[in-house]
């Protein structure tokens, strides 16, 4: 099968990291990223089915680790080679499914489950090292599992979740991220406060948005986008303000009409959704949320040099927000997602389609997409050979 | 004897006109046919200034009495004036208002009045620096009072020293600053800049409220002043009189006003105040020398240089005595400096804007700003009709660097980054946004307590344009940062040449131009 196969070696990683830093995309020109024939994973077990992805997102995460930004504290949960690719929509026998990717106790045999799958709380779940497979935190970083960057792979059926025949396949490869925003929205503990921020309009920003709209019913959804596009879509997805990134702060002052403290907003929002992980918009995040309220970090952040005196003086809450599995409510994130993607009509978000031929092209469209006017690039494998 | 304004005819032989651009100046090559408006040289001004004060006071005008029998012992007496925003550049020392002042206290000193008190009429203007005032006043009275707190600048968000003195026929509300409403005596002593200033808007605008201040300063009024420059034929004026006269009803009102020739600049930059045929060889040095050096250094410096800068002009009259009858006068004293006859309206209307405005003294004419002054003050610099036709085009030439001052300009920021982000319709704007700034408490507390302009400044800015704005077709500006002119809603063009070919494009080949060589200021009796 044809698959883009990402494999452990130090100096391609360490050329990798040395491009993505000069050029964001480039690593996947010098780095250990390739386009391979490669044999297609074995079955694990019984409950396991072979799928052949017809669409397969390329998420901020991926980016990063193809340009050797990856925070090592991925290391003992990953294992080489691995298949990129974990926002899949993929043909089985009987139709067509999603992926929900974390590789928690249930792929991977252990049973009893562990206590945070036994609640349905399978991205907690920290048997990812563990059990019949080979490490891997979800499909796309696991040796045995392949990944959506391929004509094929295999998947527990406890991950694949049936696309409805009225949603399109640009509509099912939005569900995975979508359902990371959901789980973000569904994280703070306040029903509907009277300003939330969300900072970021990318993928996860925009998702976010919609999410908030939907989930946290907040009085006045403020965003901060970088890129005309993103400005449109955050307004049409339910946010009442955006901003540039730099007028933020003054943004949420003004919203919430609360004093200066130094270069902080002295009362601000609720809450802070950050989908941008960078220093930057931490400080940002801790500058504008209300003392005693939360910040949920949702974009992935790696190591980053941030000043939390104002945590600490704010008794701020700082919250990671990462995947998915059973929501407050009881119901299953990706539930949600669907409900979401088809509500919002998350679709319209992929912005472009490229062949496994063209991956370099697709990794230098997806890093910036925001410049470019687009959001979601995906890999469209309906066409490949051997599929 | 001075020589009048006039209306030069570009033919082959002129040379490039000189376009003011910030903080620098530009030379620009006009085509044949265009006209620019010079505004005339200074007039004489009074031989002996404190002379002429006491001669006012002792003779006032209208139905006063001379200023020494208005005041007793045991009396009240307020003296308010107006702020830093006039005149521009700020003058050399003595200030008319120390000159006035000075002599108005000593009468009161003679009159054993003991109970007074000085209010910088800021209005909703930031408050006035130290330095700032003892620049305007003099030492010896800042002295006198600013430690005894004698000297007070006028606070239209201390609720508990405003006086609502009543309501006008039309419903408007006229409350004022506590202390001048309740003297026996307040006298005012203004500086005038520009036709818009005195009258019964000094008081009106000075030591008024909010709640006051809205009643003119909106999109309708300013949009139906024709011009605000001209006050029979504004709305602005028309509300502030009828303001004006209740308020005389029920206070005693001593109105001192001045006019100031038109000398604007110090002897390094005499070029600016002459015509370029005329330029000498020591003034294209002069020149030469000035735009290169302020080629070559930061904006923040050259900034600096221009703002050290203090004018060289002179007071020209004194008036004293009844607001309306004073102010009658003053604008017979100022026309006498400011107007220049104009036929007709031009498709085109280039204009160079300079570093300074009315409300960035000592600080940054940051975008809006950049359109009050284009579109605000230079478009209506005039009387009769416009000296931009219906649908043509302005030009302005400036760098509208994305650039705010901090402390003096808060709410600007969030203006421009905000509200002008959503929308550039004044009335849109007014009816959306203006309540929610001008009632924000933390630019109600920078506006009180640091040296901010109130929140709802940054949009009587952008009213002050509204009547440009409806009028004209299109708006550019050249050299200026093409983000911050986008925000604004004009086009950025680099060149003079590039914006009169897109001007084209709204009012037609071979347009008609006219430019404005403006400061120094003149007024353009347009017919």
């Amino acid at each position: 099968m044809r698959a883009l196969q990402f494999r452990r070696s130090v100096p391609k990683y360490a050329a990798a990291m040395v491009a993505g830093g000069v050029m964001p995309g480039f690593g996947a020109r010098v780095g250990p990223l390739r386009l391979a024939d490669v044999e297609e994973p074995d079955l694990p077990g019984p409950d396991w089915q072979r799928i052949r992805p017809r669409l397969a997102g390329i998420c901020g995460s991926d980016l990063s680790t193809i340009d050797g930004k990856s925070s090592r504290y991925f290391e003992p949960i990953v294992s080489f080679p691995f298949v990129p690719g974990h926002e899949i929509v993929a043909d089985r026998d009987g139709g067509r499914v999603v992926v929900e990717p974390v590789l928690n106790c249930i792929p991977r045999g252990i049973d009893p489950p562990c206590s945070f799958c036994a609640t349905g709380l399978t991205g907690s779940c920290q048997n990812i090292a563990l059990g019949s497979l080979e490490p891997g935190l979800q499909t796309g970083y696991c040796a045995d599992t392949g990944g959506g960057w391929s004509t094929a792979m295999v998947a527990h059926e406890s991950q694949l979740h049936p696309v409805p025949d009225d949603m399109s396949d640009e509509a099912a490869v939005m569900v995975e991220p979508a359902a990371c925003a959901v789980h973000a929205a569904c994280r703070p503990d306040v029903d509907q406060p009277s300003t939330v921020v969300v900072l970021g309009a990318g993928t996860v920003g925009l998702c976010t948005i919609a999410a908030v709209r939907t989930h946290l019913r907040p009085g006045t959804l403020i965003a901060s986008a970088k890129h005309p596009e993103q400005r449109k879509l955050a307004l049409d997805l339910g946010a009442d303000v955006v901003v540039e990134p730099g007028e933020v702060r003054r943004a949420v002052r003004r919203m919430s009409r609360s004093p200066m403290v130094g270069d902080g907003v002295g009362e601000g929002a609720e809450v802070v959704f950050d989908c941008v992980g960078t220093a930057d918009s931490v400080d940002d995040a801790l500058a504008i949320v209300r003392p005693r309220e939360q910040v949920v970090l949702v974009g992935m952040p790696g190591r980053i040099s941030v000043d939390l005196t104002g945590l600490w003086h704010k008794e701020i809450r700082l919250v990671g927000a990462y995947a998915y599995g059973r929501e407050k409510t009881g119901e299953r994130t990706f539930e949600l997602a669907f409900e979401l993607v088809a509500q919002a009509d998350l679709g319209r978000l992929v912005s472009a389609t490229y062949s496994l031929d063209r991956y370099r092209d697709a990794i230098d469209h997806a890093a910036h997409a925001g410049s470019r006017g687009a959001v979601k690039v995906v890999f469209d494998l309906r066409g490949e050979r051997n599929r | 004897m001075s020589r009048p304004g006039f209306v030069l005819e570009v033919d082959r032989s002129t040379p490039p006109i000189l376009f003011h651009h910030g903080e620098g100046f530009r030379l620009e090559k006009l085509p044949a046919g265009s006209r620019v408006v010079y505004p005339a040289e200074p007039v004489a001004p009074l031989k002996d200034p404190d002379a002429a004060i006491r001669h006012a006071l002792l003779n006032p005008v209208g139905d006063s009495q001379p200023l020494p029998s208005l005041l007793h012992s045991g009396m009240k007496l307020t003296i308010a004036m107006d702020n830093q925003a006039v005149p521009l550049p700020p003058m050399q020392r003595p200030d008319n208002r120390q000159r006035v002042i000075e002599i108005v206290l000593d009468m009161a000193a003679a009159a054993g009045v003991d109970d007074v008190e000085l209010i910088v009429a800021h209005g909703l203007h930031r408050r006035m620096t130290e330095p700032e005032l003892r620049h305007i006043l003099g030492d010896r009275i800042y002295d006198s009072f600013a430690p005894h707190g004698l000297l007070t600048q006028h606070d239209a968000e201390d609720h508990d020293n405003l006086v609502l003195v009543g309501r006008t026929e039309q419903g408007e509300h006229v409350e004022l600053n506590k202390r001048a409403v309740t003297s026996d005596l307040l006298i005012y002593v203004n500086v005038n800049l520009v036709a818009m200033d005195g009258g019964h808007k000094s008081t009106m605008t000075g030591i008024s409220s909010y709640r006051s201040l809205k009643h003119h300063h909106n999109v309708t009024g300013m949009q139906h002043s024709r011009s605000f420059m001209d006050p029979p034929n504004s709305e602005l004026h028309n509300s502030t009189w009828r303001m004006g006269r209740l308020l005389a009803g029920a206070v005693k009102i001593f109105q001192i006003e001045t006019t100031l020739n038109t000398d604007t600049f110090p002897s390094q930059f005499s070029f600016l105040q002459k015509r370029e045929w005329e330029w000498s060889a020591r003034d294209r040095a002069a020149f030469l020398a000035t735009s290169k050096s302020l080629d070559r250094v930061p904006p923040r410096m050259a900034r600096s240089i221009f703002h050290g800068m203090k004018s060289p002009q002179r007071m020209t009259s004194v008036q004293a005595g009844e607001v309306e009858a004073v102010h009658q006068l003053t604008l017979a004293n100022l026309h006498r400096q400011h107007l220049v006859p104009v036929e007709g309206q031009a498709d085109v209307l280039t204009m160079g804007l300079p570093y300074l405005g009315p409300y960035n003294v000592n600080s940054i004419l940051n975008p809006l700003l950049v359109m009050c002054l284009g579109l605000g003050y230079f478009f209506n610099l005039y009387r009769g009709k416009p000296l931009v036709r219906k649908g043509g085009v302005v030009i302005l030439s400036h760098p509208t660097r994305w650039e705010f001052h901090p402390v003096h300009h808060p709410s600007y920021i969030d203006f421009f980054e905000q509200v002008l982000a959503e929308t550039t319709d004044p009335l849109e704007i007014e009816k959306k946004f203006e309540e929610d700034f001008a009632t924000d408490p933390w630019y109600i507390h920078l506006y009180r307590n640091s040296y901010a302009y109130h929140g709802v400044h940054a949009f009587y800015m952008w009213y002050w344009g509204a009547h440009a704005l409806q009028h004209v077709g299109q708006v550019i500006i050249v050299g200026g940062e093409p983000r911050a002119v986008r925000r604004l809603g004009f086009k950025p063009a680099s060149t003079l040449r590039d914006a009169l070919e897109m001007a084209e494009d709204v009012v037609g080949r071979n347009p008609s131009i006219t430019h404005i060589h403006n400061p120094p200021i003149f007024l353009a009796d347009v017919t």
